[in-house]
C-alpha cells in the first residue's frame, strides 16, 4: 500500500467534505477553462482573420468600426465610397488585387450577414496558408443570383445546394424581404472564422437587388461630392431621363425577379469597404503604410491595416478583459486551495490518532508528511481534472448558443494550450495548502497521542 | 538474545521546567523466541518502556539491542525503519485504521517496511486469525474480538523478531481474552518471535512462565 492509496483511503472516509473541496476547485477550474477556451477562439480569431490582403480601403470614420464590420461583419458599415472609387483604386499601380465588398442586408432565415462581393475574394487566403474550399459541385458565385454560404449557416439554417433564399434590408430588426432570391450554388468548407457565419452573394445580384441602387440623381451628387468634382447639370437632366425610360421598358415588359437582370449604372453603386492586396513582396509592407498616408491626407477615404486593428482591440479590450477573467478566476482557485487547507486542517485533530498509528506501525514522519501533502493534491487534481471536464462539458454546450448568439464561433472541441501549465499549478497550489497540515502530522507527538 | 536493555533512562521535563525521571533500567533482557509477561501499577512506566523499546520514544542514555541491533542511537528515520521491519505492536485499543478493511490494515503493517506489501500474506494471516470470511470489513464491523485479531495479524505482517503487547486483552471481552492470548502465544511460538506482554490481568499472568514487575528492575520506582 503507498502512500497514495493510503491518501486515497483517507479521501474517501472524509467523502462528504472531500468531494465539496474537490469541487470547488473544480468549479474554480471550470471556469478558468471556459476563459482560456474563449479567450483562445478569440485569439485565434482575431489574429487569423485578416491574412489574404493587406489594408481595408472604407469611408472616413472609426478605423476599428470599419475593421470589425469588413472582418467580423460586426456592427454597422460606417457608410459606402462609390463604386467608381473602387474601380479606380484596381487602376492604381501599387494595387495587385481589390476586392469589393457591399455589406447590409442580413439573410430572412437566422439574420446572417450578406456579403456581396466578387468570386476573386474566395482566391484569397483567409488564414495564412488556407485557401478557401467549397463542396464538390460548389461553384464561387458565377452567376447574379448565386451565393456561396458559410458552413455554420448551411448547418444551422439546414441549407443545401440549389436551395433559395431572401434577405432582408438593413439589420433583422427592419423586417423589410426583399423580393428577389439567391441561389446556393456552393457551400464552404469550415475555416472557423467569420466567414463561416456569412452569406456571399454575387455583388452584381446585391445591387440588382430592388433598393439597393441608390437614386440616380442623388448618386450622381453624392459621387461628384466624394470626388470634389462640380455636377454638369445639363448632362445629369439627360441621364435622368434616360433612366426613367429605362425603367418604364423594364417594368413594362418583365418582373422583379430572377431573370430580369437590369444593369445598374456604376454611378448609382456603392460599397462598404475594398479588401486591398498591395504588389511587390519585400516592400509590400512599406507601401501598405505609404499608401495607407497618401489615404490620410485626402478627405475621401481611409486605408486601415486590419491587423495594426486588431492588434489594438486585443491589447487594449480584449487582452484587459482577459487578464482580468484570468485574475478573477485565479482567485476563486486560490480560494478553493485555501478550502482544502481548512478541510484538511480541521480533520487533522481528528486524524492525529491515525498518524500516531501510522507512525507505531514504523511510518517515518517524512511518511505521514507525504501522505497528508498527497491528499492534498489528490483533492486537488481530482477537482482540476474534474474541473477540466466539467469546463470542456461547458464549452461544448456552450459554442452553439454563444456561436448563435454573438457571431463568435467556438469550436466545442477547443484545447487551450495553457491548460496544460493548469494541472503543474494545482499541485503546487497543493503542496502549498497542503504544506502546514503535512507539518501538522510530521511533528504528531506518537506516545502521547497514542496514549490518550 | 531478543531484547537487550543497558542502563537505560528516560525522563520527561515538567512544565515548570524540572525533570521528571520515568525510566532507570540497568539491564533487562528477553531471550530468543521467550515469551515475558510485564506487569506493574498505572504510572509505573510500561507504556513508556514499550514505547523505549520500540524506538517511538528516544532514551535520554543506555543501549536497546533487539536481535543483535542497537537502536537507541540510530536516527530516528532508521528507527522507524527498524520498528516497521522487526517489531510487533499490538495496542490494547486495537488501534485499527477506520478507513481500512481487515485485509487494508494488514496491508497497511506491511507497507512501511522495504518488502513490497503481499496480498497473499495478508490473506494468510487473517485465515491464521480465523477472519479469513472477514477480509473486506471495515472495523466498525466487526466485533472488538475480531478487530483485535486483525491487530494480531497485522503486528504479524512483517516477521518481527520481537512483539510487544499492550494489554492486548483489556478491551476484549472474557470469551475472547483466552483465545487472543492463546493466538498471539501460539503465533510466537510458530513464527519464533519473542514477546513482551504487558497487562494488568494475574489471569494473564501465570500462564506465563516469565512474569516480570516493572517496578523491580526499574530503579525509578525501586526508589519510590
Amino acid at each position: 500500500m503507498n502512500t497514495l492509496t493510503i491518501a486515497w483511503k483517507s479521501i474517501r472516509q472524509r467523502r462528504i467534505a472531500s468531494l465539496l473541496t474537490a469541487l470547488s476547485v473544480a468549479l474554480g477550474v471550470t471556469l478558468m477553462i471556459s476563459v482560456l477556451v474563449i479567450n483562445g477562439v478569440i485569439d485565434r480569431m482575431f489574429n487569423q482573420t485578416a491574412s489574404g490582403y493587406d489594408l481595408i480601403v472604407g469611408p472616413k470614420g472609426s478605423a476599428l468600426q470599419l475593421v470589425l464590420n469588413t472582418v467580423f461583419r460586426v456592427g454597422a458599415p460606417i457608410e459606402n465610397l462609390p463604386y467608381r472609387y473602387y474601380t479606380e483604386l484596381q487602376k492604381d499601380p501599387r494595387v495587385k488585387e481589390a476586392i469589393p465588398f457591399a455589406i447590409g442586408d442580413v439573410t430572412q432565415k437566422g439574420g446572417f450577414p450578406i456579403v456581396g462581393t466578387i468570386p476573386r475574394y474566395f482566391a484569397l487566403e483567409y488564414i495564412p496558408g488556407r485557401h478557401f474550399r467549397i463542396n464538390k459541385e460548389g461553384k464561387f458565385l458565377p452567376g447574379t443570383w448565386d451565393s456561396v454560404i458559410g458552413s455554420a449557416v448551411a448547418k444551422q439554417n439546414n441549407w443545401k445546394m440549389g436551395d433559395e433564399f431572401s434577405l432582408i434590408h438593413g439589420s433583422a430588426e427592419s423586417g423589410h424581404v426583399h423580393d428577389e432570391k439567391f441561389k446556393i450554388v456552393g457551400i464552404l468548407a469550415p475555416t472557423g472564422t467569420p466567414n463561416d457565419r456569412t452569406v456571399f452573394v454575387n455583388l452584381r445580384g446585391f445591387y440588382q437587388v430592388s433598393g439597393h441602387e441608390k437614386p440616380l440623381e442623388e448618386a450622381i451628387r453624392r459621387e461628384a461630392a466624394f470626388f470634389g468634382e462640380k455636377v454638369d447639370e445639363e448632362k445629369l437632366k439627360a441621364q435622368l431621363k434616360e433612366s426613367a425610360e429605362h425603367d418604364h421598358h423594364d417594368h413594362s415588359g418583365h418582373d422583379h425577379g430572377h431573370d430580369h437582370g437590369h444593369e445598374v449604372p456604376d454611378a448609382q453603386k456603392e460599397v462598404t469597404a475594398i479588401l486591398v492586396q498591395m504588389k511587390g513582396d519585400r516592400l509590400r509592407g512599406f507601401s501598405s503604410i505609404k499608401f495607407q498616408s497618401e489615404l490620410k491626407e485626402g478627405n475621401q477615404a481611409q486605408a486601415v491595416n486590419p491587423i495594426q486593428q486588431i492588434s489594438w482591440l486585443m491589447t487594449n479590450i480584449v487582452g484587459n478583459i482577459r487578464t482580468m477573467l484570468i485574475v478573477l478566476t485565479s482567485l476563486i482557485i486560490v480560494v478553493s486551495g485555501v478550502g482544502i487547507f481548512v478541510s484538511i486542517y480541521n480533520s487533522m485533530s481528528d486524524r492525529k490518532r491515525e498518524i500516531a498509528i501510522m507512525r507505531a506501525l514504523g511510518a517515518g514522519r517524512a511518511t505521514v508528511f507525504a501522505i497528508i501533502l498527497s491528499e492534498s493534491v489528490l483533492l486537488c487534481l481530482g477537482g482540476g481534472i474534474l474541473g477540466m471536464i466539467l469546463g470542456h462539458g461547458l464549452v461544448f454546450i456552450a459554442a452553439p448558443i454563444i456561436e448563435a448568439r454573438s457571431g463568435l464561433l467556438i469550436d466545442p472541441f477547443a484545447f487551450s494550450s495553457t491548460e496544460l501549465i493548469l494541472l503543474p499549478i494545482l499541485v503546487v497550489l497543493a503542496s502549498l495548502v497542503g504544506f502546514i497540515p503535512a507539518m501538522t502530522a510530521y511533528r504528531t507527538d506518537v506516545a502521547s497521542t497514542l496514549s490518550d | 538474545m531478543s531484547l537487550l536493555l543497558e542502563n537505560v533512562k528516560k525522563s520527561y521535563r515538567e512544565p515548570d521546567g524540572s525533570t521528571l525521571p520515568i525510566l532507570d533500567i540497568e539491564r533487562f533482557e528477553i531471550k530468543d523466541k521467550e515469551q515475558v509477561v510485564l506487569i506493574g501499577e498505572s504510572g509505573s512506566g510500561k507504556s513508556t518502556l514499550l514505547n523505549v523499546i520500540s524506538g517511538i520514544t528516544a532514551v535520554d542514555s543506555g543501549k536497546i539491542t533487539i536481535a543483535g541491533t542497537e537502536i537507541a542511537s540510530m536516527a530516528e528515520v532508521v528507527r522507524d525503519r527498524f520498528r516497521a521491519e522487526r517489531i510487533g505492536f499490538v495496542f490494547q485499543t486495537f488501534n485499527l485504521l477506520p478507513a481500512f478493511s481487515a485485509l487494508e490494515n494488514v496491508l497497511l503493517g506491511m507497507s512501511f517496511s522495504r518488502k513490497k506489501p503481499s496480498r497473499e500474506r495478508a490473506k494468510e494471516l487473517l485465515a491464521l486469525v480465523g477472519l479469513e470470511h472477514r477480509l473486506n470489513h471495515h472495523p466498525k464491523q466487526m466485533s472488538v474480538g475480531e478487530q483485535q485479531r486483525v491487530a494480531v495479524a497485522r503486528a504479524l505482517a512483517n516477521q518481527p523478531r520481537l512483539l510487544l503487547a499492550d494489554e492486548p486483552t483489556a478491551n476484549v471481552d472474557i470469551a475472547n481474552q483466552q483465545t487472543i492470548l492463546e493466538l498471539l502465544r501460539d503465533a510466537c511460538t510458530q513464527n519464533q518471535i519473542a514477546m513482551l506482554l504487558v497487562t494488568h490481568s494475574q489471569e494473564v499472568a501465570k500462564q506465563f512462565e516469565r512474569v516480570e514487575t516493572l517496578t523491580e528492575f526499574n530503579k525509578v520506582h525501586a526508589r519510590v
